[in-house]
């Protein structure tokens, strides 16, 4: 993400939230493969074990 | 001029119960009562006004399957001038009105805080084995939907056929950067091509343009006309057609575009040539394009994609901007135009670059990097799980946390939001008097407070301007007034006596 989107103005109502202007930085690719790598190894600690039993058994009512 | 854009988002939230048969309405009443049963909550909503049957094209319509209002199920008030109940099987949590975008995307997220904890406080009463999951999506893959409002007050001056034509232009195109993305399509339609990963859970459900339906038939613009404050001056746009976002950048993009849209329809200046010939079909279609190439046929002959008429409508949305004299949108317009902007020269350019901005984008990062790490099929049930737990409220198992997106909300308003409500709405008094004085507040809704002072009658204060009832405008009776009963005075005339039994 560039700093276009991050670079942005706090609001200067007190106790109003701005946008965080958290600096990203550059990242070359190696860099960006490695951190989907690593969200991959969280989601895989995390994911249903029994996909198949999970995702059938995710049934809703529905609503508006 | 334009009206000011008070807005809210209401979100009915998915809910599982592993371990033991549970009906999604006892599921949902036990989440909502371990949040209010600490004394702090007001546990009574007051029904008075509620009108779902009215049509905003021809007053009462008692032949539409509008939902029947549900008063015997679980349903408060709490003091950030939220409402947190069940509807329709499913805990759902509307958030304050709010004067400003920021805000909203504020109480959002001090929304899915208060579910959090809700959660874990309703998981602790549960048995060994047992337990209750919730999920900030719109779609369970099977077929059933269930809603992510967003509400905008708007004139009653605004024709209402002018208003829904040029607003379905705004919600078929919006998709690309609304969109929470959804592994599958729901309820094919003949002779469609089966995309496996579309970008909008909701987009599937709409059969009308227009309607007053939220359950069946759910149309593209929902005419409830149900405007909660004084209806000659305002109607409430209740919007059904959106998806619930994780991204707080998608959130305020979602709210702040549809409010400049909202008030470029008021100020007449929305460009007219931008009517889509069939909305309808257009709305899956866009959605199950992630190319975002796919163009539609315009009512001027034009053929256009969801991203030029975007750039159309934000090119008109500079110039009202550079016009207005006062911000309808509580001071955020500029930044809501300088963030759709980019947004959109990213979704034309590099919408890879969105993928911690985005919703459809950053969970088609992670199905497809998983996809081809294994070797999984576009079926494989494992990318579905995927799509589910990206919206997963718990903080264990929730995916969406992990992928580091861009935030715009501190943690600590955050918190702060859960309890206090906005100083600028009505929201300040309803949240305020349920602080204050809990035990003479006996009901509340969005257009008044019931106060029982020990005396014949219940006393309502009713608020039909959302724009009374703010910090600047009450604080200080709060600060001098020691009872409830000097509150009442101090209000005199604006006290009304509830003679007849409200009904709760």
């Amino acid at each position: 993400m560039s700093e276009s989107i991050r670079q942005s103005k706090t609001s200067s109502k007190e106790g109003q939230s701005g946008l965080v202007t958290e600096q990203s930085g550059d990242h070359n690719s190696a860099e960006l493969v490695d951190a989907l790598d690593d969200i991959l190894d969280q989601i895989d600690e995390v994911l249903e074990q029994n996909a198949e039993e999970f995702v059938k058994n995710y049934v809703q009512k529905g609503g508006q | 001029m334009a009206t000011e854009k008070i807005c809210g988002i209401e979100t009915e939230y998915g809910i599982l119960v592993t371990g033991m048969e549970m009906s999604p309405m006892t599921a949902s009443s036990l989440l909502v009562n371990a949040y209010t049963d600490d004394g702090l909550s007001l546990r009574a909503w007051d029904f008075e006004h509620e009108r779902p049957d009215i049509d905003a094209r021809s007053g009462w319509n008692p032949t539409a399957d509008y939902p029947e209002v549900e008063m015997l199920m679980a349903n408060s008030v709490l003091s950030n001038g939220s409402r947190f109940y069940v509807d329709h099987a499913h805990p759902e949590i509307s958030t304050p009105e709010c004067r400003s975008i920021r805000d909203v995307v504020l109480y959002d997220r001090a929304s899915e805080e208060i579910i959090r904890q809700s959660l874990s406080r309703a998981n602790r009463r549960l048995p060994d084995g047992v337990e209750m999951r919730l999920y900030k999506n719109n779609s369970d893959g099977k077929g059933n939907s269930y809603g992510c409002h967003e509400n905008y007050l708007v004139s009653r001056h605004t024709p209402f056929g002018a208003l829904s034509t040029f607003i379905t232009t705004h919600f078929v195109s919006r998709q690309v950067f609304t969109g929470a993305g959804k592994v599958g399509v729901e309820q094919p339609r003949e002779g469609e091509a089966r995309v496996w990963y579309q970008i909008s859970q909701r987009a599937d459900f709409f059969e009308e343009p227009v309607g007053l339906e939220t359950t069946v038939r759910r149309p593209i613009v929902n005419t409830r006309d149900e405007p909660h404050c004084d209806p000659s001056q305002w109607r409430r746009l209740h919007v059904i057609v959106g998806d619930a976002n994780m991204s707080e950048t998608a959130t305020f993009l979602k709210l702040g575009s549809t409010a400049i849209v909202l008030a470029m329809i008021e100020d007449g200046v929305f460009p007219e040539s931008l009517v889509i010939n069939d909305p309808v079909t257009e709305i899956r279609r866009v959605s199950h394009d992630i190319t975002m190439t796919h163009a539609m046929h315009m009512r001027d002959g034009s053929y256009k994609t969801a991203l030029e008429i975007q750039d159309e409508i934000l090119q008109q949305a500079i110039q009202w901007f550079a016009q207005v004299e006062s911000d309808p949108l509580g001071g955020d317009s500029q930044e809501v135009i300088r963030l759709w902007g980019d947004v959109l020269a990213r979704l034309n350019n590099d919408p890879e670059s969105l993928t911690d901005t985005i919703d459809w984008i950053a969970k088609r990062r992670i199905l497809e990097a998983m996809r081809i790490r294994d070797d999984l099929a576009y079926d494989h049930p494992r990318l579905k799980a995927i799509d589910l737990q990206y919206h997963e409220m718990s903080e264990s198992r929730g995916l969406y946390p992990k992928l580091g997106c861009l935030t715009m909300c501190q943690q600590v308003d955050v918190l702060r939001a859960m309890s206090l409500p906005p100083s600028d709405t009505r929201a300040f008094f309803r949240g305020t008097c349920i602080s204050t004085w809990p035990q003479s507040v006996t009901s509340a809704n969005w257009d008044s407070v019931v106060f029982d002072v020990g005396e014949a009658h219940l006393q309502r204060i009713p608020m039909m301007n959302p724009l009374k009832g703010t910090k600047d405008h009450v604080g200080h009776l709060f600060e001098e007034c020691s009872t409830v009963q000097e509150l009442l005075l101090r209000l005199g005339d604006d006290v009304e006596s509830v003679v007849d039994d409200p009904g709760w």
